[in-house]
């Protein structure tokens, strides 16, 4: 537990003194991650409120897909993106892998379906008639959606908490496809498992230790406003 | 539906400014996406000063030691420096950075795998095999020895005693450079290692040490990442010096005809940067500062096999 404490104190120290490369990674961190979060609502939110309020042909199993894509295994997730992206993949000749665009590809598969499912969630939740009004006073299909997401701003902010907190904190995908190369695609969790294989556990400990601080301060940040509104 | 409407937006308005703000969130992921355009910009494209008329970015596959021991924080700022060259380490098991290689999915390689590689030399997919730096295999383990490996005359007597003895074994399972010669030791004490006793960690050198650690068993490390977790681990050294435990490092460029972009310009570069004295001689100070001895032996072409520090004819194919 030694190594608890000195690695703790090790994180105060590497951030207070401005270290380059450790706040580089987190930085790093943050812009993939909240770049992938971006996707993935923009894919997302669209899916969920579709399948939330239309009525098709198949719509049963996609929800199903979209459930079951909450839990996509990272490291598959990461095989399925090199495969694309290797050289003699479809999309090789694009020069992606090994960069941080192919992370926020990869991040951005691991979200959508978390985000897509929790605002099906969030606008079934709503009240139906509430749809029905807003219909009676003339709204567009448009504005109807929109009305709904706005009204089930709530969940959906939890959509996004649960969105960015999974790609901010995974490593089996990041290391595959990033390749965590120094200053270009290590982040957070890439560095702790370098780290522990060098057996410096705790800057292991120290990035860990960010890392928590990174996740709980966005969090909370996005919980605040979440609760703002509810008062 | 005239009536409906103007109703509707008055309600959006009033309730405007607190949707727009929740908004933000959104937004600076959006801001974050473009802060780093560029930089995925210049990391896809390049168009910095190039050496040659190439891609400037070099793939790199290699064994894990390069990454784990730090010599590679030296070596790729070094070979930007010299030659303008973006080196892009993708630190994997030997046997994986050879087959990174032979999909034309790296530029060079890196490895510790000498059977492997001259397979690979064989099969066509290398362009050039060079030695660059030598190191050399430990056997580690208890400071107890139950199974009594020191006294053993090799290293595979002594894996023939762990054997016999049945006590635990940590092996790395991953087809990497160590697992590679960890095998050819179980071969040669004509042993086909299995049960309880012998464990497959599935890790790189630093996790399967410190597994090996925790559950009092013996294992095969490279003195190097050894030497950079010693401090923390309750093993010791028990078996060194056997000419089968010399662990030899090559670069290998990849043939440009096992995939559709492979940077042979670059490739080439990095094994003429290695090879370059002024980098052989970092490469023979490296780790001085910080363990007290060098993690690695300058061994361009060999030149370091040679002194008699066992006694063996210089091989071509050492641990064959």
């Amino acid at each position: 537990m030694d190594e608890l404490w000195r690695g703790l104190g090790e994180a105060g120290r590497l951030l207070a003194s401005g270290d380059g490369e450790v706040w580089g990674i987190v930085v790093r961190s943050l812009l993939i991650s909240l770049a992938a979060t971006a996707v993935s609502l923009g894919l997302g939110v669209p899916v969920g409120a579709g399948l939330a309020l239309a009525r098709f042909r198949g719509r049963a199993p996609m929800v199903g897909l979209v459930h079951a894509g909450m839990g996509l295994p990272p490291v598959g997730v990461g095989l399925l993106v090199s495969l694309l992206l290797w050289r003699s993949g479809p999309l090789g000749g694009l020069g992606l892998l090994y960069t941080p665009a192919a992370m926020v590809l990869a991040q951005a598969i691991i979200a959508t379906p978390i985000v897509a499912g929790l605002t099906l969630a969030a606008v079934q939740g709503l009240d139906p008639r509430l749809r029905l009004q807003l219909q009676a006073l003339g709204a567009s299909r448009a504005q109807t959606v929109g009305w709904l997401l706005r009204e089930a701003r709530l969940p959906l902010l939890a959509a996004v908490i649960a969105g960015f907190g999974a790609v901010i904190s995974e490593v089996g995908a990041a290391i595959m496809v990033g390749g965590n190369i120094r200053g270009e695609t290590r982040v957070l969790t890439t560095a702790t498992v370098l780290e522990v294989g060098r057996g410096n556990f705790e800057v292991a400990i120290a990035l860990t230790a960010v890392l928590l601080a990174l996740t709980f301060g966005v969090t909370l940040a996005l919980t605040l406003l979440q609760q703002q509104r509810r008062s | 539906m005239a009536t409906g409407e103007p109703a509707f937006r008055v309600v959006c308005g009033r309730r405007g400014g607190q949707v727009h703000s929740w908004f933000l969130a959104a937004t600076l992921a959006v801001g974050a996406l473009l802060a780093m355009a560029p930089g995925l910009a210049r990391s896809a494209v390049g168009q910095e000063a190039t050496p040659g008329t190439g891609p400037r970015e070099v793939i790199l596959a290699t064994t894990t030691s390069t990454q784990d021991s730090g010599l590679l924080d030296v070596l790729v700022p070094l070979f930007h420096e010299r030659t303008g060259y973006d080196l892009k380490p993708i630190a994997v098991g030997s046997g994986a950075a050879l087959e990174l290689g032979e999909r034309g999915e790296a530029d060079v390689v890196l490895a510790h795998s000498p059977a492997a590689e001259e397979a690979f030399v064989a099969a066509g997919f290398a362009g050039e095999r060079r030695t660059v730096m030598a190191n050399d295999f430990v056997l580690v383990g208890p400071k107890a020895d139950p199974a009594g490996t020191s006294g053993a005359a090799s290293a595979a007597e002594a894996m023939a005693a762990i054997a016999g003895a049945e006590v635990p074994f940590v092996s790395r399972g991953d087809e990497s450079g160590t697992h590679a010669l960890e095998l050819r030791l179980w071969e040669e004490s004509g042993i086909a290692p299995g049960g309880s006793w012998y464990t497959e960690s599935g890790t790189g050198m630093g996790d399967t040490l410190n597994i090996a650690d925790d559950r009092d068993a013996y294992t095969l490390a490279d003195r190097g990442t050894f030497l950079s977790l010693r401090d923390r681990l309750d093993l010791e050294i028990l078996v060194e010096g056997d000419r089968a435990l010399l662990n030899l490092y090559h670069v290998l460029t990849v043939n440009p005809a096992n995939g559709p972009a492979v940077n042979v310009e670059g490739g080439r570069a990095f094994l003429g940067f290695l090879l370059d004295p002024a980098t052989q001689e970092i490469i023979g100070g490296f780790g001085l500062d910080r363990f007290g001895e060098a993690l690695f032996t300058p061994c361009a072409d060999d030149a370091c096999v040679v002194p008699a520090v066992t006694p063996a004819p210089p091989p071509a194919t050492p641990a064959a």
